[in-house]
């Protein structure tokens, strides 16, 4: 790694450790009890858009209502967004005659843009209508975005209240999330982005005939806007086949960095908003930097592997020493622009939070690499994890650590003064046990089937890497795959459709009953006995929990896959 | 239950409104009176007429012109087919693609048989469309390119230093030469 890449990512860290703390600040204004910015003109015209809505904006909800107002919303996008593409043929904004999305990829697309998985078994510029990206995709890019925040916050709530019925209201918490802070923020980055280079406009492809005589088709759209968002709100779905390796979407190395610092900005920062909203800065602390040392450690690995040449392509002739004039590694996959190191920087981040947008192909990739890629995803998505899903993610994981430390000290387990007891922890459990079940399950059928092996590219362990990430990033709701796979059969379009059912609503349900159930107990006071959770032990203890939990269940997996092939190659 | 979906529908058309057309809508304004360059693709011109965008790469064959990378997209820069080969590190196929494209290389550049070849050279980029080459890869053409332009080596090293996009702030990304700003620029010095 070289003296600038070391500088990169000391600039990105510098950076988000600016912005984070402060947007944290800001949330916690957003979704606390007093007033917040924009009270005064956007608070009146969110209160009459609720009203017409049929929405009482001063009334609270109980677990159970707010978890049917989450599902009703979904399952209302998901019957939404398959008619938008199924009938894109017949609505306007469609300059390159894109046909109706076939029934399948067009449920699959449904499902994976509504819980912000974003996994895409298409390819944008052959499939969509400008139409069906803008006002069916990037809708759901804000508002599955919005609801997993608001399950966050409602389960903030459940933590900080005492005996309460209510966690809040989840059509306001979605308004509020859209208003004050999504679409702000998108909007500012859009016109970076456009003014660096990004495409922003309604045109079709426009065909050129290039130096040599050829002709090439140059696609328009507005890209932008959506990429924005993508990466904002943790999404993750290109405009375009190639996604942030694509030069219209991420045209430049100033706009590379901009989208870590979009993808990073507020799973980082809702940490914090939780410890000003619990009262507590250190427990925002210890949860953001059991995010980032999980992160970290995710990157150095990634950096070590594809900084390292490939032997394979050395044998064959290709120099992969690195030098003031060229990066270091293998190329395979991966922008000039970007280098190896930006590759290696990039792949952590978007797997580490849910994001699944890509810079280089994970593919090609080297075994340690795309294994750590694949395994940032295995871990639930909680370094830093998605927008929202990553903080009740990691609070779900911090049940389990306080539970942990509480059979070994033999005493009830409490967490800022709500006791855990069995009806928290068979919930945890739950959460815990239904992503992997659906990951490991669906992967052996495959694995063992005619229709699971005929849509690989490579045999070998990195072709069980292939199946394993496949379904490991639809069912982490992450989106990012080893496009190798070819998942455009009928099997693969419906099973990578109910992983990502699982992996959010199995989740998200549980989190409301976790914080319907602590919403509803009495604080009890810190006593000699009480396991303090605002320190780095428990920060460290928490880190631990979340790779044994993972580690275990696995490992066997993990060995079969990129640790053969890297051992191999 | 059923209850949520009068207000699940009406959202959804609140946000799909405000979301999904205004917001486009508005940022594609702005982008089209403020930096319609940029917003339209950075389409390069020449004599009045498109002929590619600075920011994908496009196919060049011809010895007087500097090679781009190899491409995975359609049969090689379709702008209209973006992605990568997707080809595992362990994969004999791109140990093979890799061995074949060094010895064109190397015949091409006047290289000993032995040599080895920037890795950018041999290997394809993520999005098929990669418009730059890395520096090491463009000196090594420059002989070529010289030669058959009947330019001097010196002066074809001038072009390439001076269509290098560095890093961003001297830190992000890397260094990487583009290949049709420098190939226009080739035709333009004669």
């Amino acid at each position: 790694m070289s003296a600038a890449n070391w500088g990169q990512l000391g600039l990105l860290v510098i950076t988000l450790a600016v912005i984070c703390p402060l947007l944290g600040r800001y949330l916690a204004a957003v979704f606390g009890d007093g007033p917040a910015p924009g009270d005064r003109w956007l608070g009146r015209i969110e209160r009459r858009v609720l009203r017409w809505c049929r929405v009482d904006p001063d009334a609270e909800q109980h677990w159970k209502a707010y978890a049917a107002s989450v599902l009703a919303f979904s399952a209302t996008a998901i019957v939404a967004l398959y008619g938008l593409q199924r009938l894109q043929g017949l609505l306007p904004l469609n300059p390159d005659d894109q046909s109706a999305v076939g029934a399948a990829t067009a449920w699959n697309t449904a499902v994976s843009f509504v819980t912000n998985t974003n996994w895409q078994s298409y390819a944008g510029e052959s499939t969509m209508s400008h139409l069906t990206q803008m006002a069916g995709l990037a809708v759901q890019n804000f508002v599955s975005a919005a609801a997993g925040i608001a399950v966050a916050v409602a389960l903030v709530r459940g933590l900080v209240r005492s005996r309460s019925n209510t966690i809040g209201n989840f059509w306001v918490d979605l308004t509020r999330t859209v208003t004050r802070v999504l679409l702000p923020i998108a909007a500012l980055a859009a016109i970076v982005l456009g003014a660096s280079g990004v495409v922003q406009n309604l045109s079709g492809q426009r065909i050129v005939t290039t130096v040599e005589g050829a002709t090439q088709s140059i696609p328009g759209g507005p890209i932008a806007s959506q990429v924005a968002i993508k990466q904002l709100g943790t999404n993750g779905g290109g405009f375009l086949n190639a996604n942030s390796a694509h030069p219209f979407e991420n045209p430049t190395t100033f706009t590379n960095f901009l989208h870590l610092v979009l993808i990073l900005a507020i799973p980082f920062a809702l940490a914090f908003a939780f410890g000003r909203l619990a009262g507590d800065r250190r427990q925002g602390w210890v949860v953001a930097a059991a995010m980032a040392t999980l992160l970290a450690v995710g990157i150095g690995i990634t950096t070590w592997a594809e900084t390292s040449p490939n032997p394979q392509l050395t044998a064959a002739g290709a120099d992969q020493l690195g030098t003031s004039d060229q990066s270091a590694g293998s190329m395979e996959g991966k922008e000039v622009r970007f280098g190896t190191a930006g590759c290696a920087l990039y792949a952590p981040i978007t797997t580490g939070t849910s994001t699944g947008a890509v810079d280089c192909a994970h593919d090609s990739m080297s075994p340690a690499g795309g294994g750590a890629a694949l395994f940032s995803i295995l871990l639930g998505e909680v370094s830093p994890g998605g927008v929202g899903s990553g903080l009740y993610g990691m609070l779900v994981f911090v049940l389990l650590a306080v539970f942990i430390a509480g059979l070994m000290v033999g005493r009830t387990p409490e967490y800022l003064g709500k006791r855990i007891q069995a009806a928290e922890v068979k919930l945890v459990v739950l959460y815990i046990l239904f992503v992997p079940f659906a990951v490991l399950v669906f992967s052996a059928i495959s694995i063992v089937s005619r229709f699971g092996l005929e849509g690989l590219l490579n045999q070998g362990p990195h072709g069980l890497s292939e199946m394993v990430y496949a379904f490991a990033s639809a069912g982490n709701n992450n989106g990012s795959a080893f496009g190798g796979l070819t998942v455009t059969n009928t099997w693969y379009e419906t099973t990578l459709g109910l992983s990502m059912l699982i992996g959010r609503f199995t989740l998200m349900v549980p989190v409301l009953a976790i914080a319907g159930s602590l919403g509803r107990k009495q604080k009890v006071p810190a006593s000699a006995g009480t396991f303090p959770t605002g320190t780095p032990l428990f920060a460290g203890l928490l880190v631990g929990v979340v790779v044994i939990v993972v580690g275990l269940t696995y490992f066997p997996v993990l060995a079969l896959g990129p640790l053969v092939e890297h051992l191999g190659l | 239950m059923r209850r949520q979906f009068v207000p699940a529908v009406a959202m959804m058309l609140a946000f799909t409104v405000l979301c999904g057309l205004l917001y486009p809508l508005a940022i594609t304004g702005l982008a089209q009176i403020g930096f319609s360059g940029a917003a339209n693709g950075s389409i390069a011109e020449r004599d009045g007429q498109a002929i590619g965008s600075t920011l994908l790469g496009q196919p060049f064959s011809e010895p007087g012109y500097f090679w781009p990378r190899p491409s995975a997209a359609g049969d090689g820069y379709d702008g209209a087919a973006s992605g990568a080969s997707n080809l595992g590190p362990s994969n004999p196929e791109l140990a093979k693609q890799v061995r074949t494209r060094a010895a064109a290389y190397r015949s091409a550049n006047g290289l000993a048989s032995d040599a080895l070849v920037p890795a950018d050279a041999v290997t394809a980029s993520g999005s098929g469309l990669d418009p730059h080459i890395s520096i090491a890869n463009a000196r090594l053409q420059a002989e070529r390119v010289a030669e058959e332009r009947g330019l001097d080596v010196a002066a074809v090293r001038t072009l390439i230093d001076a269509n290098t996009d560095g890093r961003a702030l001297g830190l992000l990304g890397e260094p990487g030469v583009n290949v049709l700003q420098l190939n226009l620029a080739l035709d333009a010095a004669g």
